[in-house]
């Protein structure tokens, strides 16, 4: 059987890189649980909530080859949702809170989704930041979102209706359970059946109709998926910072996702995690230096240094150097 | 007359803004055949080879497969019909391997590929019959290679491989041998011969030397309709025919060599 003696090295090889990969998640882990020791855990948590954020934009333009310009609206909406929930039923439960923030996204990606996949490239961006600014505007104008003020004091409650998030570090594990949730489902999304068939549309969307894909279904999926993911990363950080406003419905956030993704390296998993925390922190950073009001020239300066110099990103420039000295 | 011609046209016709690409063409695909679709260069093969593949929509006319309209069907939707094209420049994935090339190919019948919560280890009992089909090809050993690395030659040759994971009935290549060596356009021409048996295939093709040495029957495209059809010898007997390629001799001489 030559079939299974050119496989077996394969296999092989496969088994030892899923070994070394599982060492490196559970090794990610730990740092993560032991983290808030060591950092403050309000920014840790914003780090999380930005990198799952990041990571539900980077499944959409990394694996299915579109670059959305209105990711906001999915963030926002999560957190306004949530956000209202919370303050107005006081009964209701975080978790339930964020499950419906998170539902209430998907819905709005099935439609923002089904409007923009006619379209391709730019096209597909000036559709999903027409819309986007459409919610934002919606945003200004609800009558549940406090318009130019947004919402205060939202309550963080007690999980599953006993455990009280009021401590930071109990916030911070439970924001860090939702993150590796949400970056299980990405990671699980890209290596799937599913996955496959997306790569194959990026790869060459002609060919995968002529295999008979229909291709529109498979991007409205990816869609509906990143925007739950966002809304999920929205609905998190509203309960983390009591408070959901018009900053994340803005399209300054869409660009800042993006500045994350291609930052850390689009289309590699933990690219848009890396690029999150390193955005995060400058502006951490730089909040508290002289510098304050040049944070934006700064990361504008980055990334325009990203663009012309290591184009696939933190991440995605490691993993080459990699490749090429190790393998 | 049942199944015996597996692709019919009647009357397709398709206008760009005035200007008529094709223009009434009535073609027959007999079942089992490999038909040619020649012509100079501006005669509308591949406008007619997007029109069969649904790639675009005709202005007017009718495409029959087995006598029965797909005039109004999706590209999608033709494909798991079993008419299966190939693109003039080497259709593949580049960023996956050779192997995943075929096997991506092969999992739409499975019905798992909106599923995003399984493994894609679920996928690894196809990789048996991707591997086959590699070897069919001569493309086995580079299984585990990704695809952009590859040569032309054998891009094309993963890409004929994808095809027929497909299982076709009727494969419409567009322009095979395109931008070929000649040594590739013999390991090609082989290919064809061998993946053809018990398929029909309809090829767009420049090479007359290929068609020569394929074809069962073909067709002359010129100016957006049909000048002549036939076996080779016939078609290049016609004075018509002739006529069309005298301004265009030197470039066939080009591409075929």
């Amino acid at each position: 059987m030559a079939t299974t003696q050119t496989l077996t090295p394969v296999m092989e090889r496969q088994r030892r890189a899923n070994m070394r990969r599982n060492a490196f998640y559970l090794a990610l882990i730990v740092v993560g649980l032991l983290a808030p020791f060591v950092a403050y855990p309000v920014f840790l948590m914003k780090v999380l909530t930005f990198a799952l954020f990041a990571c539900a934009f980077n499944l959409l333009l990394g694996y299915a080859g579109l670059l959305s310009f209105g990711h906001a609206a999915f963030l926002a909406t999560g957190g306004y949702v949530t956000g209202y929930l919370l303050s107005s039923y006081p009964g209701l439960t975080p978790e339930l809170g964020i499950l419906i923030g998170t539902g209430a996204a998907v819905l709005l990606g099935v439609a923002f989704g089904a409007l923009a996949i006619r379209r391709q490239g730019i096209y597909f961006a000036m559709v999903t930041l027409a819309l986007a600014q459409l919610m934002f505007f919606f945003y200004i104008q609800a009558p549940f979102t406090g318009g130019e003020d947004g919402l205060h004091g939202v309550p963080r409650g007690h999980l599953f209706g006993f455990i009280s998030l009021r401590s930071n570090l109990a916030m911070y594990y439970f924001v860090f359970a939702i993150f590796l949730i949400g970056f299980a489902i990405v990671q699980r999304a890209v290596h799937s059946p599913f996955g496959q068939v997306l790569k194959a549309i990026r790869e060459n969307e002609p060919r995968a109709v002529s295999l008979g894909y229909n291709v529109d279904a498979y991007k409205l999926l990816a869609f509906v998926i990143s925007a739950g993911l966002a809304g999920l990363a929205g609905s998190t950080k509203t309960i983390v910072f009591q408070l959901a406003s018009l900053t994340d419905a803005h399209w300054h956030m869409s660009g800042e996702v993006i500045l994350m993704t291609l930052l850390g390296g689009v289309g590699t998993l933990f690219g848009p995690v890396v690029g999150a925390g390193l955005v995060v922190s400058l502006q951490h950073m730089l909040a508290q230096s002289p510098l304050g009001n040049w944070v934006n020239v700064i990361l504008g300066l980055i990334f325009v240094i990203c663009v012309l110099s290591f184009r696939s990103g933190i991440v995605g420039e490691i993993t080459k150097m990699y490749r090429k000295n190790f393998k | 007359m049942t199944q015996e011609f597996i692709l019919e046209t009647r009357g397709l016709t398709k206008e760009f803004r005035g200007f008529t690409a094709v223009d009434d063409v009535n073609l027959q695909v007999r079942e089992g055949h490999i038909h040619a679709l020649i012509g100079p260069n501006g005669a509308g093969k591949t406008t007619v080879f997007n029109l069969l593949t649904k790639f675009l929509p005709p202005t007017r006319g009718e495409i029959l497969y087995r006598d029965k309209s797909i005039t109004k069907m999706k590209a999608n939707e033709i494909a798991r019909l079993g008419l299966v094209r190939s693109f003039q420049i080497s259709a593949v994935f580049a960023h996956m391997t050779a192997l995943e090339n075929v096997r991506v190919a092969l999992q739409r019948p499975i019905g798992t590929s909106f599923h995003f919560w399984k493994s894609e280890r679920t996928l690894d009992h196809l990789n048996d019959r991707a591997m086959e089909l590699l070897e069919q090809v001569g493309l086995a050993e580079y299984a585990d290679v990704l695809t952009v690395e590859m040569p032309y030659g054998r891009k094309r040759a993963l890409e004929v491989a994808t095809t027929l994971a497909m299982d076709p009935t009727l494969m419409l290549l567009d322009e095979p041998t395109q931008g070929m060596g000649a040594e590739d356009v013999d390991r090609i021409v082989e290919l064809i011969r061998e993946v053809a048996k018990g398929r029909t295939v309809l090829m767009v093709e420049h090479n007359l030397s290929v068609v020569s040495r394929l074809c069962d029957r073909i067709t002359v495209l010129a100016r957006g309709a049909v000048l002549a059809e036939g076996d080779y010898k016939a078609v290049s007997a016609n004075p018509l025919v002739k006529e069309a390629y005298m301004g265009t001799e030197t470039e066939e001489e080009e591409t075929s060599a």
